[in-house]
């Protein structure tokens, strides 16, 4: 969707006013929203797209966060909106659901062993070839922004296979067949003009199916 | 611009969070409570994701990958080379570092990560991303304007330095391997992983070696 989060480009967003000191979490409700929402991983990133632009610029991040999190438990039905103003269940305990366990944290920062994911797909584009991103404009969520779209790039490098993280408007993966996703360098001139500094690009992963052959 | 955007931009606004409404704490912990009474969250490992992600994993891990590459050269090629296994290797990895990508600046080569779109960052190396890095600010103006965003920072770059953006788009999370500062030739691994800040290895700073300590 060509929403207000897909921002790059953008120049009257102001300037960048880092904090002294920050700490990690601003109020003990950032930490439990934080906490929720990992525990709970149903949140998918189309959610928060769908605030709406005026919200969406207003709120800080973990607003963003709490508010994704309530839309996706009413719509994934694990609660309902009177549950969640009360803070009081109807239903009960639901069951057959995995909850996350103290030791799956402490797995979460420990590396797994190396994958060794075979490539199941044949590359269409190869190193140094040049590409286009495609125009495409889908309602969903899509991974490939808006400022490339139409541009010229350079494969840099191919990082493996993995399915398309796209989503269509109802939050449902539109293509669960892995391809490559690959390293493309565009040059600043090609995305900005002639405004940019010729010796500065910009690189991006992009998954196979948001390229053309040049 | 609404009064709220008005507002939101006014001079002296350290962050975006001044403009959360007052009413999230009611709201989260009547969430927490409706959750853990549906039994769909142990309370238990909310404390543990809080405690990971705010004491356990934070930028001290990526300085000391940092400190490691600018003392074993053996290891800065691994590092360069096959980045998530080199990283794993000091035993970070995991969640949103399940592949790594470290970029190394140099005295012609400057590296800048940014996520256009939302927030990815190497959350093992790093931790949780600082409000500034979420910003609309910070998300629309580093691939446009990559060097008048440094400049924000205090960082001017002759335009003969190559400037390289990497918007985390997918899977990958990037790491900037800052250049040794020079004056350090004598000390030892963990003095240098001392000088090492977040910002260095975020890309919107050099590494000194008598670090500001405005940013971690």
């Amino acid at each position: 969707m060509n929403g207000i989060h897909d921002m790059g480009g953008m120049q009257d967003m102001g300037s960048v006013r880092p904090e002294k000191n920050e700490p990690v979490f601003h109020a003990e409700w950032e930490r439990r929203v934080f906490a929720l929402d990992s525990a709970l991983d149903e949140t998918n990133r189309y959610e928060k797209e769908l605030i709406p632009p005026a919200d969406y610029l207003r709120m800080s991040y973990y607003e963003k966060w709490l508010t994704s999190l309530i839309e996706t438990l009413k719509k994934t039905g694990l609660a309902t909106s009177a549950e969640i103003e009360s803070g009081k269940a109807v239903g009960g305990i639901i069951p057959g659901r995995h909850v996350l366990s103290v030791a799956e944290v402490a797995a979460m920062i420990v590396p797994p062993p190396e994958a060794n994911v075979p490539i199941t797909a044949v590359p269409r584009f190869r190193v140094e070839q040049r590409v286009r991103a495609r125009n495409i404009n889908p309602m969903g969520h899509t991974r490939l922004p808006r400022y490339l779209r139409g541009k010229l790039g350079t494969i840099e490098r191919m990082w493996g296979v993995e399915s398309p993280w796209d989503r269509d408007t109802e939050g449902r993966r539109v293509d669960n067949k892995p391809q490559p996703v690959y390293s493309v360098r565009f040059t600043a001139r090609e995305l900005w003009g002639e405004q940019a500094n010729p010796r500065d690009s910009v690189y991006v992963d992009l998954w196979e199916t948001y390229l053309e052959p040049a | 611009m609404t009064p709220d955007l008005a507002r939101a931009q006014e001079p002296g606004r350290d962050h975006d969070h001044q403009v959360v409404p007052s009413d999230p704490t009611l709201r989260v912990k009547a969430l927490e409570s409706l959750l853990v009474a549906k039994g769909i969250v142990d309370p238990a490992a909310l404390d543990a994701l809080v405690d990971t992600y705010e004491h356990k994993v934070g930028p001290r891990n990526g300085a000391r990958v940092v400190a490691r590459a600018w003392v074993d050269s053996a290891y800065k090629q691994r590092l360069l080379a096959n980045s998530t296994a080199a990283i794993a290797e000091l035993g970070y990895g995991g969640e949103e570092g399940e592949v790594m990508l470290v970029v190394e600046n140099t005295a012609k080569v400057h590296n800048l990560v940014v996520c256009t779109l939302c927030s990815c960052y190497p959350w093992p190396v790093l931790g949780l991303p600082p409000v500034w890095y979420k910003s609309a600010a910070y998300r629309s103006r580093s691939v446009i304007d990559p060097r008048g965003v440094l400049g924000e920072f205090g960082l001017k770059l002759p335009d003969d330095v190559t400037v390289r953006v990497w918007d985390s788009t997918a899977q990958v999370r990037y790491l900037v391997l800052p250049e040794r500062p020079p004056g350090t030739e004598n000390m030892s691994e963990s003095d240098l992983a001392g000088l090492v800040t977040r910002d260095a290895m975020v890309g919107v700073a050099k590494v000194s070696v008598r670090p500001q300590g405005n940013h971690v």
